[in-house]
């Protein structure tokens, strides 16, 4: 199989540029990123001051500097909301719907990218078209649907988290697909071709090498399911009960009728984004990989 | 199956920009694959579970909402829908009948919601485009910047928007503190959640929350382009600048493609930002066509002008996608049949 | 091209089979007792939050449970979701048995025919009608028709005023008439301190106090066949007063233009407004660490006299009514909690955990609902408070109108002039969009 793969493929690299970048680029690029970075971090920085002070000084006068501090933010967002429960159910949803939209966006850009058959492109149209259409006018429709389905079938996917994951998943789907025919298509055919003369199957193939030489757009492409997924509130409102509620309508719940808990949605929105941020770090690796790391072993 | 391997001395479509050929050239290819790989059902059997999800999920829902404009689903007939009158085009013309009050909010909240997504669109890209070519060499400090920038990204839509809110306060927020106490750029505190600059607010919101959807995958993108075009491109003497104008740039196309396009969709049809950042119903300068369409629907409890509006959006947003992508296919049509 | 077109036909016409098969699924008759030993429970957020609202409604329906044998599964709906989930479930059907509505949405919901009729035979069932304070049962549906629901926990407006301010600036009394409360406020606003204050960017809030005032002025916003009369002189005059608090008067802080999120209180609590007018403001001013012996409420003033009914009206019926779907699948249980919960004592309980008033009569008399602020909100529901429009597009009414205040509060707040003309343009456009 080696012996079919083009050696240039080897030589790609992370590193763009073999020549040393003059100063007025690292001048651009010390200013452009520190600026982007405060952008960015403006923002986390006002939760995390926020979710220090005590409510009093929340809702007064903005100060950069708290002037008291306090952690009882931490201890209270348990109390107000079950944020654990939200969080596991926020992790389950987003996770599986993941999963499930990248395998099948998979098959999919792969059937699209290496096949010609006819409805391809009515195919990659209608799936289109349907980021065009408002959501909010999707969830009573898709309510109704989900409540049929479950009185003559007895499948309960109104309020359950199986409901939620077949509609997150199909949200991601779209978008997944369009991107991975793109990344597919930018992988050399020869690759897959050479394993089908080796005698794969064309599944084989896809999972021995194709998906191998995509890892970065297949991680980027999961990354953006999760989020989809993890962000959604108007169908979670509907769709989820208590038990299932998902986190992004869940803290909602530290605003009520009179008060609103400035510092502890703060707070809980600090501490449910660490572990998203963590898992963003260690995917990184996968992303940046490059399709050398992965295309040819 | 009569599998003959074709080998090619070409560089693959996407990056079929070489170094010394035009960037026409490469582009325009007819596709790799003949029809000798035509397995039957294979290529059906492996979209099935994609086309039935999309249609229980999507289609069927969006067919749902069209039969929708077409009645007159007000509160009085939601307990029992088979009910609700036929009123044939009576949601559309209220829709588009511009000079009554409803159809003049519609064009209103139309404008300002392209004026929204052009901005918003076009700085998400810039931003990302700017970062992730910034960091695509390695340097100290890259890895942690790049985890930085997917922050917004990772934060709850919720939690994000309504901590911009509390900073957009005008007595007490963060921005007034800044501009009005610390800086005297204004004379007076100014408004950031009600009158004209809502718009900016919104803005400047979603442009935040956006732009590291389009870093992520322009940062993914940029990991196939070959080193040797850089190579090669440096040995011609090209400075840094100009190989990210020559080669850098131009590979990104068929990512751009697709990036732009849904960037260009979701923002237009962006309803969490709103709807958190104003309530129920926005400030008029910034009125986008999605809170409008839910205060049409949900809020007055009358689906089917809801409907009618929605329907005329996906009209215009399906010309518009399809001349966007006449326009930037051109030079690939051969490739995706 | 023809396999396209033909791909297309037939999914269009399986969505259209579904679309049609989909339709209609909440029709229903009148429910049934097929499940007598269950209850679902959708709860309104009263409390500090949905833990607390567990904690306290839990024990309650375990006495329940005792007493009938009746399993209820509660769950406690936020605000943000609570009509979203009505909505849904009646759309398809698939609801709770026994839910908590805001009062305002009362004649809507009842337009939709899901819930349940309380005619005489059903209010029967929990102990009579007569038992129900007559504005709160008003406030459950269109006149004339039984109610859709039943009165669970009341609330009114009152005048919060902060008695520290009041007597630095020299105020000696609560003010009873606008003028008093004008002339309080300019002593008042000065220093970076202000007379009232104001939620600009709550639409409800809105609609709630300019209908009070429109109520002074003689205008109802609806006339009697349930047509939009916003541009009335009444409602036009009453609309401009309200924004001439800041517009003219100046003793509101432009910055409540954009409040929404209650900072008004937070302002109150603070000591930076002396005047709010708020329903049972009691337990936030208490979270905001205000202690009890700086606040006094008073009724809402009025144009002169004293409060009561027609144009001495000082505020609207606030609450929270109780309904049950009328596809239940246990309506005698379902009759048998709402009797449980309108039962004397669970009212009194439950009133006095929320800061609320009942709207049972027998158990107004409790002393607890005797205290001072709760006193003003009792004689005021009891004698000068009237219920919002109760018409099908209420909700309408509340976003078009509510909107246009808001849209002048922005004006007033941005210094631009606010003119009977502009007020009146604003509320034109607001009645055209209403449709039916």
């Amino acid at each position: 199989m080696s012996s079919l793969t083009r050696p240039t493929r080897a030589a790609r690299s992370r590193a763009r540029s073999p020549m040393a970048a003059p100063q007025s680029f690292l001048w651009t690029r010390r200013i452009v990123l520190t600026l982007l970075a405060g952008f960015v971090l403006l923002p986390v920085y006002v939760m995390v001051s926020s979710s220090l002070k005590p409510l009093q000084d929340v809702s007064g006068k903005f100060q950069w500097i708290p002037s008291t501090l306090t952690i009882r933010p931490y201890f209270d967002i348990w109390e107000t909301v079950p944020l654990a429960k939200y969080f596991v159910n926020s992790l389950i949803v987003a996770g599986s719907a993941t999963v499930l939209s990248v395998t099948i966006a998979v098959f999919s850009a792969y059937a699209v990218s290496r096949y010609r058959f006819r409805g391809k492109r009515v195919f990659t149209v209608t799936v289109l078209s349907t980021q065009m259409f408002p959501g909010i006018l999707f969830l009573l429709p898709l309510f109704l649907i989900f409540v049929n389905i479950g009185n003559s079938t007895g499948v309960a996917l109104y309020g359950s988290r199986g409901g939620l994951i077949l509609t997150y998943l199909t949200f991601s789907l779209p978008f997944s697909i369009w991107m991975l025919i793109g990344y597919f298509d930018s992988i050399p055919r020869d690759l897959d071709e050479a394993a089908l003369v080796d005698g794969c199957g064309p599944v084989r193939a896809l999972f021995q090498v194709v998906v191998p030489a995509a890892v970065p757009g297949i991680v980027a492409v999961s990354v953006y399911s999760f989020m989809t997924a993890w962000g959604e509130v108007l169908f979670a409102s509907v769709m989820t009960n208590d038990a299932t509620r998902t986190l992004s309508v869940g803290l909602q719940g530290y605003a009520t009728q009179n008060d609103v808990y400035w510092n502890q949605v703060m707070a809980a929105s600090l501490v449910v984004s660490v572990p998203i941020v963590v898992g963003f770090l260690l995917l990184q690796r996968y992303l940046v990989a490059g399709l050398t790391a992965g295309a040819v072993k | 199956m009569t599998a003959t391997v074709t080998t090619d001395p070409e560089v693959d479509k996407s990056t079929g920009t070489g170094t010394s050929r035009g960037t026409g050239g490469a582009r325009r290819r007819l596709p790799r694959i003949p029809d000798r790989i035509r397995q039957g059902g294979l290529p059906y059997l492996l979209l099935l579970p994609a086309v039935l999800l999309e249609l229980l999920i999507h289609i069927i829902p969006m067919v749902i909402g069209i039969v929708m404009s077409f009645r007159q689903l007000t509160q009085f007939f939601i307990n029992n829908w088979g009910a609700a009158p036929w009123t044939g085009l009576d949601n559309y013309s209220i829709a588009v009948d511009f000079d009554a009050p409803i159809g003049e909010a519609l064009l209103h909240s139309f404008l300002v919601t392209c004026v929204f997504t052009f901005f918003s669109v076009g700085l998400a890209w810039l931003f990302g485009v700017t970062a992730a070519i910034l960091l695509q060499e390695n340097f100290r400090g890259r890895g942690f910047l790049r985890a930085v920038f997917l922050v917004p990204y990772a934060l709850p839509v919720y939690a994000a928007v309504i901590t911009w809110a509390f900073m957009f306060q005008r007595d007490n927020g963060l921005i007034n503190h800044v501009l009005h106490d610390q800086l005297g750029i204004t004379d007076e505190p100014s408004f950031w959640l009600i009158g004209d600059n809502s718009i900016y607010t919104l803005i400047i919101v979603s442009v935040w929350k956006g732009w590291p959807f389009a870093f992520l995958m322009l940062m993914a993108g940029l990991q196939n382009i070959p080193r040797e075009l850089y190579e090669a491109a440096s040995i011609d003497g090209a400075g840094i600048w100009q190989q990210i104008r020559r080669i850098t740039l131009p590979s990104l196309r068929p990512v751009n493609q697709v990036l732009v396009l849904v960037l260009f969709l979701w923002t237009f049809n962006d309803f969490n930002t709103p709807y958190v950042l104003f309530g129920k119903s926005a400030p008029e300068s910034a009125d986008l066509i999605s809170i409008h369409i839910y205060q049409s629907s949900f809020v007055t409890w009358n689906f089917g002008t809801g409907s009618a509006m929605s329907v005329l959006l996906l009209l215009l947003l399906l010309v518009v996608t399809a001349v966007y992508l006449f326009l930037t296919s051109r030079g690939r049509k051969g490739s995706d049949v | 091209m023809r396999h396209v077109r033909a791909a297309s036909a037939a999914t269009l016409a399986l969505a259209i089979a579904a679309a049609a098969t989909g339709c209609g699924g909440g029709t229903t008759s009148g429910g049934s007792n097929e499940s007598p030993k269950t209850l679902t429970y959708w709860a309104s957020n009263q409390g500090p939050s949905i833990e607390a609202d567990k904690e306290i409604l839990t024990p309650e329906l375990k006495k329940f449970e005792k007493e009938t044998g009746i399993k209820v599964k509660l769950e406690v709906v936020p605000w943000a979701d609570l009509l979203n989930r009505i909505l849904a479930a009646t759309s398809s059907g698939q609801g709770p048995d026994v839910l908590n509505i805001g009062n305002t949405w009362s004649a809507s919901l009842q337009a939709t025919g899901a819930l349940l009729p309380w005619d005489e035979k059903n209010f029967e069932a929990i102990g009579g009608r007569d038992r129900f304070v007559d504005s709160a049962v008003a406030s459950a549906g269109k006149a004339g028709e039984p109610p859709a629901a039943v009165p669970l926990y009341s609330l009114a407006y009152a005048l919060y005023y902060n008695k520290k301010m009041f007597a630095e600036a020299g105020v000696e009394k609560p003010p009873a008439t606008w003028d008093e409360l004008v002339a309080a406020g300019k002593k008042i606003s000065k220093d970076g301190k202000w007379g009232l204050g104001a939620e600009g960017g709550n639409l409800s809030n809105n609609i709630h106090q300019t209908f009070v005032l429109g109520q002074q002025h003689g205008a109802d916003f609806f006339d009697k066949d349930g047509k939009a009369t916003f541009t009335s002189d009444g409602a036009v005059a009453a609309v401009k007063q309200y924004i001439d608090f800041m517009a003219k008067d100046k003793i509101i802080a432009p910055g409540n233009a954009e409040y929404a999120q209650n900072q008004s209180l937070t302002d109150f609590a603070k000591g930076k407004t002396a005047m709010v007018l708020w329903q049972a403001a009691a337990s936030t001013f208490a979270a905001q660490g205000m202690k009890p012996e700086d606040w006094g409420a008073a009724p809402v003033p009025v144009p002169s006299g004293v409060p009561g009914a027609g144009k001495q009206t000082n505020s609207m019926v606030a609450g929270i009514n109780m309904a049950v779907f009328k596809n239940t699948k246990n309506i005698d249980g379902a009759k048998k909690f709402v009797k449980f919960m309108t039962s004397d004592a669970e009212q009194k309980l439950l009133n006095k955990t929320y800061g609320s008033i009942p709207p049972v009569k027998a158990a107004q008399a409790d002393a607890a609902f005797g205290a001072p602020d709760l006193k003003v909100l009792r004689d005021t529901l009891a004698s000068s408070a009237a219920p919002l429009p109760q018409v099908p597009n209420e909700s309408q009414f509340e976003t078009a109108v509510g909107t246009a205040v808001k849209e002048l509060w922005a004006d007033a707040a941005a210094g631009r002039p606010v003119t009977e003309e502009s007020v009146k343009a604003r509320l034109e456009k607001a009645q055209q969009t209403m449709q039916q």
